[in-house]
């Protein structure tokens, strides 16, 4: 299955009819979670189990790479580096000494293997330009910390989304739900600045966004996509 | 029984006045909601982390601050930095609050603050 998790990534190219094994038990999602400090590493493993993810937690950019495999020093290709998951979801904190979330992103961004991984950043500073040159460079979210169960929330359901997305976009043609959440979360952009009705509308139809709408109103910046929390911030 | 209603109320109460008075914010009680029958002592583990954490770097800020030679800012400054990541992700506002304070003298270069 180790083998099978590094092509399966490939999968948008090779195996369009059949489901390896590796993304038939994709029902939890693997997350990569990548912070220096001890306390926040413990808060964002919890609030991912509870969120039903599988988690890996490491404490630097460097282990992080070494666990993918893509460490310049230790190439583990034989074995595709992997310990025996692949991962779906790359979370990392901006500030670390050594090597910093943005490299991070970087660094896995230019990997053909693993360019696909979303990677969310997370930061306690919500410096505007820093968030700008993250997702610029990929990053599929930037969470200001604190971390809450909502933004967990809301990274794994489009997480799962995007993946289902992906295996329905090769077996058969895109389903009309697919698509219309992706415009909706990019044209929900101009429409929502105050009404925090839109929290619901503009996630997903599941059952989990009411949960979101209950728990968020007192942090108004956990809203759907990138853009809409730099108006949030501009206007606050 | 009784004794435990009565542990429950004061804990309750207790818990209120700390939130009221700013020690703790929003965030803890989000992690209070984490724990579980899966994961009873939760909350405690990360209190403990947290008062580890914090010892150690008040150690660091200590020593820097007493340098006899001229004091490295960035070093203190380093230190508060991830005291007050620490303690927001834990809910512990005033920590945090303090450590914002903290991080302007810091950038002032002013001892004495």
């Amino acid at each position: 299955m180790a083998r099978n998790g590094g092509v399966a990534w490939m999968r948008t190219t090779e195996k369009i009819d059949g489901y390896d094994l590796s993304t038939s038990d994709t029902e939890e999602v693997h997350v990569l979670a990548v912070d220096d400090s001890l306390v926040d590493r413990k808060v964002i493993e919890r609030l991912l189990r509870i969120s039903s993810c599988k988690v890996t937690a490491v404490d630097s950019g460097r282990r992080a790479l070494q666990y993918l495999g893509l460490d310049e020093e230790i190439q583990k290709k034989e074995t595709n580096g992997f310990d025996g998951l692949k991962v779906d979801l790359i979370i990392t904190d901006y500030c670390m000494p050594g090597m910093t979330g943005y490299e991070l992103l970087k660094k896995v961004k230019e990997s053909s293997a693993f360019r696909e991984i979303p990677v969310v950043i997370m930061s306690s500073e919500n410096v505007i330009a820093r968030i700008d040159r993250c997702l610029e460079e990929g990053a599929e979210d930037f969470i200001v910390k604190p971390v809450k169960l909502s933004d967990v929330k809301r990274i794994i359901d489009y997480t799962t989304t995007e993946l289902r997305e992906g295996e329905q976009r090769e077996g058969a043609r895109a389903k009309r739900r697919g698509i219309n959440k992706r415009k909706q979360r990019e044209g929900d952009d101009d429409l929502s600045s105050s009404p925090p009705s839109t929290l619901s509308s503009s996630t997903s139809s599941s059952p989990s966004s009411s949960i979101q709408s209950a728990t968020a109103p007192s942090s108004p910046s956990t809203l759907d996509s990138p853009t809409r929390r730099l108006k949030m911030t501009s206007s606050e | 029984m009784d004794v435990v209603n009565q542990l429950q109320r004061q804990f309750i109460d207790y818990s209120a006045s700390l939130h009221r008075e700013g020690f703790l914010d929003d965030q803890f009680t989000q992690l209070q909601k984490l724990q579980d029958d899966n994961s009873p002592d939760f909350v405690v583990e990360v209190a403990s982390l947290f008062f580890e954490d914090c010892e150690k770097l008040i150690n660091n800020m200590a020593r820097a601050l007493e340098q006899q030679q001229g004091v490295d800012f960035k070093q203190v400054d380093a230190s508060v930095h991830q005291l007050k990541g620490s303690s927001s992700s834990i809910g512990a506002m005033r920590v945090k609050d303090v450590c914002i304070a903290f991080r302007s003298f810091c950038e002032a270069q002013n001892r004495e603050g």
